[in-house]
């Protein structure tokens, strides 16, 4: 951070430094290739190969079964046409987008950012066990913590329904978007809360306490000090929930997408198309619109934080 | 120099050590030569697992096919050992898992699939018919001879057969006669009509707590929505799936059923329709209807053998009195006569096999260990506990007296049965109708089903194939 700031001397003087800088092993670029190679064959096969293949797959009409598994055939863009005007697919954006933004962005940071705030100047047994609550629902693998909420949500025996007295009251089916929200804030929240935490113990207290001595209230210290100061941990951590709430399956083991598509979030209708659905060639098709959209999100968060720095 | 040559080397055995993890990655486990004598391997693969889902098939193969086969072959001289693979998961879950391990040249020696999967997964390449996976033993076999035309072509496909049938089922109207007495109806009953069953369920309504009747619906039951719900009430109507060439369009008989639907599950209350809707529906259904708080349930004789079969270990949800609670009646027509061929009543039937993986490395073997299981005594061994209908008429004959339900599924059900084409688009077409069903019950109206249905049909196998375009 602070070497970008100070504006580096032009002219020859930095010319040779930088030099040295391109090659400070002294291997020569052929020489340095072959280290780098292993690792490039390794992308290539398992992350480049894999996307080129998804693309050629998004314009065939292979399926798991049938004659277009023996022999699919070449359609060229119409999966994507198929795609973009299926009104399911639009729906199951919308819904990825309420998810991301309800559950990721507002629910998991600021839920996160509150717990972190609220118990940075708790010591002892009672931040050890809040901190210790919030992070045993992040460890718990997956597919307990989807079946802990089926218990919890069931229609007949469910323990909401006994705490509450909704008898029968089917919340999976009745509120299935809130439920998957809900669920996913509870499983996300503790790496908010983590990375908020050791952020704020970076702030310095020397601008807190002269926050505090001219006499700024606890608002105005958290929107003029901390925030400033946290901003970019905020980014980073804005940027990994949104991608991973987006990219996430997990609400699949909770409602399978149903009733009806309701919770049929990007990655359940990728996985519904594709794999019962039989549709791997469409299935692909849309794969390759999510990846986009991850791109297009992590893009702009490079241009933000690039914003930033230069500020 | 020697720094150089060094760098070179270690660069060198990267590049060798990468390239090594990609062909490894690509081929697959290496496979140790067996020469016809060494030690061999075969596996089975079922939906059937000890404890659950088809828990007497599990045992069965557990406790009796493995070890008497390996007996066998250690007479022979052979060194075989035999491996299970259980399953027990949702018949959808199961079907993707087996094209999954055959797409990628795995799986199992033997495979247990469901019959109507045999055309599709012949077109894609991923199953073989018998003869051509394990040559002439096949045509030889003794027990083609006990299985009727009918019953093998549940597991055949452009007249090949790919695998060996387990049996043939029907479907019926199952009814808690405790309930029904309560609900002042007689403890034998036969609806002649879908008016009567209704009559039943509002008579049933009255009694609380109970749900008088559950219809399967919705695409999370899979293809025991069609089965067990949707295509019964089409044959009562005299309409089948596909007939002359051409899919079920928009018709009468459809519009009928799905009408049906939302009387029972819309307007009048009977049913509960969210239960179609959850994720684990079918279960909670066979739960609820084992508590005795479902009325009438359509479903084949498999609910009755390995569902509410009070049997140690066999049932899913035993019902301890399931003989004296558990009525079933044939499922009638809409109307006396309705039906298809001017039946008064319907079923629907479809049937199981067993297939051989054509990646198999003992095709032959497997072969013997098929027709194994397929044998009468077999057949006599896994039927000791629970009774189910054998593909093999000399094994019916000797078991069947012994349980009245399938001697009345035998008798009466499959003589008016029909069958689902065994065509590769038919999954497709079931998942369309299944949706119709769901969008019924979950409020749309049959005018709206009804389109989209026919576009999702019409999108499937193309308009000229569909009845009334």
């Amino acid at each position: 951070m602070t070497s970008s700031t100070v504006t580096p001397p032009a002219g020859r003087v930095t010319a040779p430094r930088r030099r040295r800088a391109d090659d400070v092993a002294g291997l020569g670029k052929a020489r340095a290739g072959l280290f780098v190679a292993p690792a490039l064959i390794i992308i290539g096969i398992f992350l480049l190969f894999p996307a080129v293949w998804t693309v050629w797959l998004g314009m065939t009409d292979y399926r798991l079964t049938g004659l277009q598994a023996a022999s699919p055939e070449f359609v060229g863009l119409e999966n994507y046409t198929e795609a973009l005007t299926d009104p399911a697919f639009w729906n199951s954006l919308w819904l990825t987008l309420i998810f991301v933004v309800a559950s990721g962005i507002v629910g998991q940071t600021l839920i996160g950012f509150g717990l972190a705030w609220s118990v940075r100047n708790i010591t002892g047994w009672v931040k050890a066990l809040i901190e210790g609550l919030v992070l045993a629902a992040w460890v718990i693998p997956a597919s307990v913590a989807s079946f802990l909420w089926l218990a919890l949500l069931d229609r007949r025996t469910g323990t909401v329904n006994a705490l509450l007295g909704t008898e029968g009251a089917a919340w999976l089916i009745d509120h299935p978007m809130e439920a998957i929200i809900l669920f996913n804030i509870w499983v996300g929240t503790a790496f908010s809360m983590q990375l908020f935490s050791s952020a704020l113990s970076a702030v310095p207290p020397s601008q807190i306490e002269s926050a505090k001595m001219v006499g700024a209230s606890g608002w105005q210290q958290l929107r003029d000090v901390i925030v400033p100061n946290i901003k970019g941990h905020i980014l980073t951590n804005t940027l990994l929930i949104t991608l991973w709430t987006f990219n996430t399956f997990t609400p699949y083991l909770v409602t399978a997408g149903g009733p009806n598509g309701k919770t049929e979030i990007l990655s359940v209708y990728i996985y519904e198309t594709a794999i019962p659905g039989g549709q791997l060639g469409l299935g692909a098709a849309i794969s390759l619109i999510m990846l986009l959209i991850n791109l297009v999100i992590a893009l702009g968060y490079v241009r933000v934080a690039q914003g930033r720095r230069k500020r | 120099m020697i720094h150089h040559s060094r760098r070179g080397i270690v660069a060198a055995f990267a590049v060798a050590t990468a390239s090594a993890l990609v062909l490894a990655g690509c081929s697959g486990e290496a496979q140790p030569e067996e020469t016809e004598d060494g030690p061999v391997t075969l596996t089975i693969t079922a939906n059937a697992i000890t404890g659950g889902k088809n828990a007497a098939e599990a045992d069965w193969i557990a406790d009796w096919v493995i070890p008497q086969f390996e007996a066998a072959m250690e007479e022979e001289g052979r060194d075989v050992t035999v491996e299970f693979e259980p399953q027990g998961v949702d018949d959808e879950n199961y079907k993707t898992k087996i094209a999954l391990d055959l797409q990628s040249g795995e799986g199992a020696d033997i495979i247990g699939m469901d019959g109507i999967w045999v055309g599709e997964f012949a077109e894609a390449g991923y199953i073989k018919p018998l003869s051509e996976v394990a040559g002439d033993a096949v045509d030889d076999w003794e027990g083609w001879e006990q299985i009727p035309e009918a019953v093998q072509a549940a597991v055949s496909f452009d007249d090949e057969r790919y695998g060996v049938p387990q049996g043939a089922d029907g479907r019926v109207l199952y009814y808690n006669k405790t309930l029904f007495e309560q609900a002042g109806l007689p403890a034998d009953w036969q609806p002649e009509s879908w008016d009567d069953v209704l009559d039943a369920a509002r008579d049933l309504k009255q009694v609380e707590g109970v749900t008088p009747i559950q219809l399967n619906a919705g695409t999370a039951m899979g293809e025991a929505t069609t089965m067990q719900g949707l295509l019964p009430l089409i044959v009562g109507t005299g309409e089948q799936v596909y007939e002359d060439g051409e899919w079920l369009g928009d018709s009468d008989g459809l519009r009928d059923a799905l009408d049906l639907y939302k009387t029972i599950y819309i307007d009048e209350g009977l049913g509960d329709a969210v239960l179609q809707q959850e994720a684990a529906g079918r279960d909670t259904s066979f739960q609820l209807f084992a508590q005795n708080q479902i009325g009438i349930l359509l479903e084949g004789d498999y609910f009755w053998r390995s569902v509410i079969n009070p049997a140690e270990g066999v049932g899913t949800a035993p019902m301890a009195d399931r003989d004296t609670v558990v009525g079933y009646a044939k499922i009638p027509a809409m109307e006396p006569g309705s039906g298809i061929e001017g039946q008064d009543f319907v079923s629907m039937s479809g049937g199981t096999g067993r297939v051989l993986n054509p990646n198999s490395e003992h095709p032959e073997l497997a072969w013997e260990l098929l027709a194994f299981m397929n044998s009468a005594e077999a057949y006599e061994e896994r039927n000791a506990t629970t009774i189910s209908i054998t593909p093999r008429t000399d094994v019916n004959d000797a078991i069947l007296s012994e349980d009245p339900m399938l001697t009345f599924v035998s008798e009466e059900v499959l003589p008016v049965t029909a069958y689902r084409p065994p065509l590769a688009a038919y999954p497709q077409v079931s998942t369309a109708l299944q949706q119709a069903t769901l969008d019924v019950v979950s409020g749309s109206s049959v005018d709206d089903a009804m389109s989209a249905y026919v576009d999702a049909v019409t999108d499937i196998v193309g308009e000229d194939a569909v009845a009334g375009n």
